[in-house]
């Protein structure tokens, strides 16, 4: 369709130009002859600010806190080339069913992501859409070096380098790749963190919302989504 | 049939024993199916840790009304499947609610906790859900023919509708069971429980990795706790279901533990040694032999 140019001029530059068609505010008929304004951002997605969750306190944080620590549902989401070294985890030799870990395939029922290697600009969107829709609390594992500073890919044009100026992250695994038995170490070493009380970084996240949120829109320019994906 | 207070706290405590056993059960087969495969597999507790972190989980969000009712309304199922269940033959405390046509409202039941579900899952808007319910759904219906086949057969031969008659009349001997004296009847119904119990080769509803989760993928927290809870009840009682109509029900509660481990049993024994089928195959599986067989049963009893 042809735009009448010298109309639009103002409110193209103001435009998101990145918006999907399928989330432009558009118009509909309705049937009894009215016109309803349908705003997909507004309509379909929740678009209210998270708020920070505080713990229980005392001895019953610590029970729930052991239960968390002992059932860790891992999502099964490989980001990067590391995510060659998650599914040994379930076969006989590594066997994580043996330490409460389980891999679920959706991020509504996962408690820990695992970012297993580089982030690029693409699965960087995925994985905080992925992130944002675990229930609190949530933990993040990084694996590999490329987690740290950006590994093989320090100059990349297309990969981030610190993950976690995008997203907090709880445990370090280090190494190019790190095997099954170090990512195993990695859960031990989460499972004490949470038993200390001291994997509260989904509280983190959102109290540094702001600052989050700038770095991940510095890198993703297509954001189309809403700020929050609950 | 007896609505006291005492009749009512026995039923309560005959939900917790089940409901519990259910978990350690769920966990055993776990472990069972962990052996085949050489690993060591998750401890026995697993099953309550799991539970205790789901209800305790800080953050749930919500996609409306039906979306809270559908595990509420699958819960109803398992402990509706439980309330008029007779667990313990003879027992003056644990024949729960059952009545003269129990057997068919526990058929209605069965039924009952999917439909439910299938609401509830389908306002969560998530397509793979949907395409698990409908995977879901047309099993299930294929799954209730051979079944139903069976009781049909079952009350011609019985003359009955009430599962506690049915159990009385395989009192006695071993021989009196209704798999000796029906042995068709009971061939179609082991063979539809396989899809029941959704073990593989008829586990394509919730397919792990192949779509996410199935209908519960947008469920979480509670909500998904509850569907857990539901589960554990839900396989024991269906178990016991299978018990009592044809393996001579259960005089005290270590008989119910072993036959219902048993019979939980044979679907995983049958799942570990069958990949998956595809649902156009499972469908057609359960309308040609188990529903052949079942015809068969009514049949000799015409």
């Amino acid at each position: 369709m042809k735009k009448d140019f010298d109309k639009d001029a103002l409110s193209d530059m103001y435009k998101d130009k990145f918006l999907a068609p399928e989330n432009e505010i558009r118009f509909v008929n309705a049937p009894d002859g009215s016109i309803i304004e349908v705003n997909p951002l507004d309509d379909y997605f929740c678009q209210e600010r998270p708020k920070e969750l505080k713990p229980r306190k005392g001895v019953v944080e610590k029970f729930l806190n052991w239960a968390r620590a002992e059932s860790l549902w891992v999502l099964g989401f490989g980001t990067g080339c590391g995510s060659i070294e998650i599914p040994p985890l379930s076969t006989p030799r590594f066997d994580m069913y043996r330490f409460g870990v389980q891999m679920r395939a959706t991020p509504r029922q996962s408690n820990v992501f695992i970012i297993s290697g580089y982030l690029s600009v693409k699965t960087l969107k995925r994985a905080i859409r992925s992130y944002e829709q675990m229930p609190s609390p949530k933990y993040i594992i990084a694996l590999g070096s490329c987690t740290i500073n950006g590994g093989m890919y320090w100059d990349s044009y297309n990969t981030i380098n610190r993950l976690d100026h995008y997203l907090p992250v709880d445990v370090y695994i280090a190494g190019c790749m790190p095997r099954p038995e170090a990512l195993l170490a990695g859960f031990g070493k989460l499972k004490e963190l949470i038993k200390e009380g001291k994997a509260e970084k989904a509280n983190e996240y959102i109290q540094n919302l702001d600052w989050y949120k700038a770095n991940q829109k510095k890198i993703i320019k297509d954001w189309n989504m809403p700020d929050y994906n609950w | 049939m007896d609505y006291s207070l005492s009749r009512f706290l026995y039923t309560l405590l005959g939900l917790f024993i089940v409901m519990n056993w259910g978990m350690l059960m769920s966990s055993t087969m776990r472990r069972i199916i962990a052996r085949v495969s050489g690993r060591i597999g998750i401890p026995w507790y697993q099953p309550w840790i799991d539970l205790i972190k789901l209800y305790s989980l800080r953050s749930q969000i919500t996609h409306g009304t039906m979306f809270y009712l559908g595990p509420v309304f699958r819960l109803m199922g398992g402990v509706g499947l439980f309330l008029f269940m007779p667990m313990i033959y003879g027992s003056a405390y644990f024949m729960n609610y059952s009545f003269s046509g129990d057997l068919i409202l526990i058929l209605y039941f069965q039924f009952f906790g999917m439909l439910g579900m299938a609401l509830g899952a389908g306002e969560g808007g998530q397509p793979y859900s949907a395409i698990g319910i409908s995977r879901g759904l047309s099993q299930f219906t294929t799954i209730e023919v051979p079944m139903t086949l069976a009781v049909i057969s079952l009350a011609i031969q019985y003359d009955t509708l009430s599962i506690t008659e049915i159990v009385k009349a395989q009192q006695g001997s071993i021989a009196n069971w209704t798999l000796f004296t029906n042995p068709f009847a009971t061939i179609a119904a082991m063979l539809s429980l396989l899809g029941a119990f959704g073990h593989s080769p008829f586990n394509l509803v919730k397919a792990p990795n192949e779509i996410p989760i199935g209908p519960p993928t947008e469920y979480h927290g509670t909500f998904l706790g509850v569907l857990r809870t539901n589960g554990a009840i839900l396989h024991v009682t269906e178990a016991a279901l299978f018990m009592n109509l044809f393996f001579g029900g259960a005089t005290s509660w270590l008989e119910l533990i072993l036959k219902t481990f048993f019979i939980y049993f044979w679907s995983v024994f049958v799942g570990v040694v069958f990949p998956r089928f595809r649902i156009e195959q499972s469908v057609r599986w359960f309308l040609k032999w188990p529903t052949l067989i079942g015809i068969i049963s009514i049949l000799i009893w015409m």
